[in-house]
């Protein structure tokens, strides 16, 4: 937001040339590279990103990841009940996937697990965008 | 003391008609999504008409947004991710907007109804579903296998994928939501606070300096998270259709 002036001389070449935009977004990510690694690996937590400006939101924020896990999880499984007339199997099956799935999405967004669909060893070229 | 829920009571204004027994009703709610949509349209048709090479106040400020949020969708969700910027722009605005005008004295926050901060998570998530197996076909469906796991577990981590995408429109929503309802609220009982010990006497007045300071510090802090969510709103919104976009990489 407050690199107006920057952003505003490079604007015209911006539709013209993919090139230019493509060298820009790869130098960009050459300097998250740069920065990432030296804060996240046993720090375990970025703790100057944009998004958390306090550690009340932080921990919002994984609070309701984890929250939504388990309660689609066992929303799910009552559905499936319900459905199925299996009374409490699916309830207790999917509640304990939807913790586990909480809790992969409390350690996405805190970066320390590589986003969906990569496998682990991609995790530091593609940076976790969180 | 002031009632702190009595803010997200929903009234009629009038009523537009009858749909079935359902009555359709214009209520304070959709008269504030109607003034966030004419402010934005204000901000962005109205300051950039004039359309100034060197932009004037509101017109720097439209285009700020415009490009602030164009970096952020090209950067998180890549440059196809532009085809979805109309989309992801509206909510960002709209959220913004309306979290702005219920910050408002005597205004209404729509964003603190969870029925409509659901409603903008569906819409992302199903986008989501459709876009990916529009684009992708059964690729899409990659999403949920990761690379490099051993046959025998790949079932649980399947269904644990699953699981996960599926909480993705719960958390989506309840954190815009949440945190509008909890700000709100935490700022009504300060606020009630002021007036129930102005109304011991003296000793009370000047207690109530303390709640009053408090009350203009979370106001502050009121403007930046409506403000922080719209855009937590909008870079997730990036981050899940880049999942419909590039499944698997």
């Amino acid at each position: 937001m407050a690199d107006g002036t920057q952003h505003h001389d490079d604007r015209p070449e911006k539709p013209a040339d993919e090139a230019a935009l493509s060298a820009r977004l790869k130098r960009l990510d050459e300097r998250l590279g740069q920065t990432r690694p030296g804060e996240l690996p046993d720090s375990g937590a970025p703790a100057s990103s944009t998004m958390d400006s306090s550690a009340f939101a932080r921990g919002f924020r994984l609070s309701t990841e984890l929250i939504g896990g388990v309660i689609v999880g066992g929303g799910l499984g009552w559905l499936a009940d319900s459905w199925l007339g299996t009374k409490p199997w699916a309830f207790i099956v999917l509640l304990m996937l939807g913790f586990v799935g909480g809790v992969l999405n409390v350690m996405r967004s805190a970066g320390l697990a590589p986003p969906a669909g990569q496998a682990g060893q991609e995790q530091q070229e593609k940076t976790d965008r969180d | 003391m002031e009632d702190p829920i009595h803010q997200f009571q929903i009234e009629n204004l009038f009523t537009i008609g009858h749909i079935g027994p359902y009555e359709i009703a214009f209520t304070n709610s959709a008269a504030f999504m109607l003034a966030t949509v004419l402010v934005i349209c204000a901000l962005l048709l109205l300051f950039t008409r004039k359309d100034g090479l060197v932009p004037g106040r509101m017109q720097s400020l439209a285009e700020l947004s415009y490009e602030f949020m164009a970096k952020t969708v090209r950067d998180s969700a890549g440059t196809e991710g532009m085809k979805f910027f109309p989309f992801i722009f509206s909510l960002f605005m709209f959220i913004l907007v309306s979290n702005l005008l219920g910050s408002v004295p005597y205004g209404f926050t729509i964003s603190s109804h969870i029925i409509i901060t659901v409603a903008m998570a569906l819409f992302v998530f199903l986008t989501v579903i459709f876009y990916g197996f529009y684009k992708n076909g059964p690729r899409f469906l990659k999403l949920f296998v990761p690379s490099g796991i051993p046959i025998y577990i790949l079932p649980l981590v399947s269904a644990i994928e699953v699981l996960s995408f599926f909480s993705r429109p719960v958390s989506h929503s309840v954190r815009l939501f949440a945190n509008m309802l909890a700000g709100h609220i935490t700022m009504k009982v300060f606020a009630s606070f002021i007036t129930m010990l102005g109304a011991i006497g003296l000793v009370g007045w000047f207690g109530a300096v303390l709640p009053f300071g408090l009350i203009v510090a979370l106001t502050g802090l009121e403007i930046l998270v409506a403000v922080l969510q719209a855009y937590v709103f909008a870079i997730l919104t990036c981050i899940y259709l880049n999942d419909a976009l590039h499944p698997g990489h």
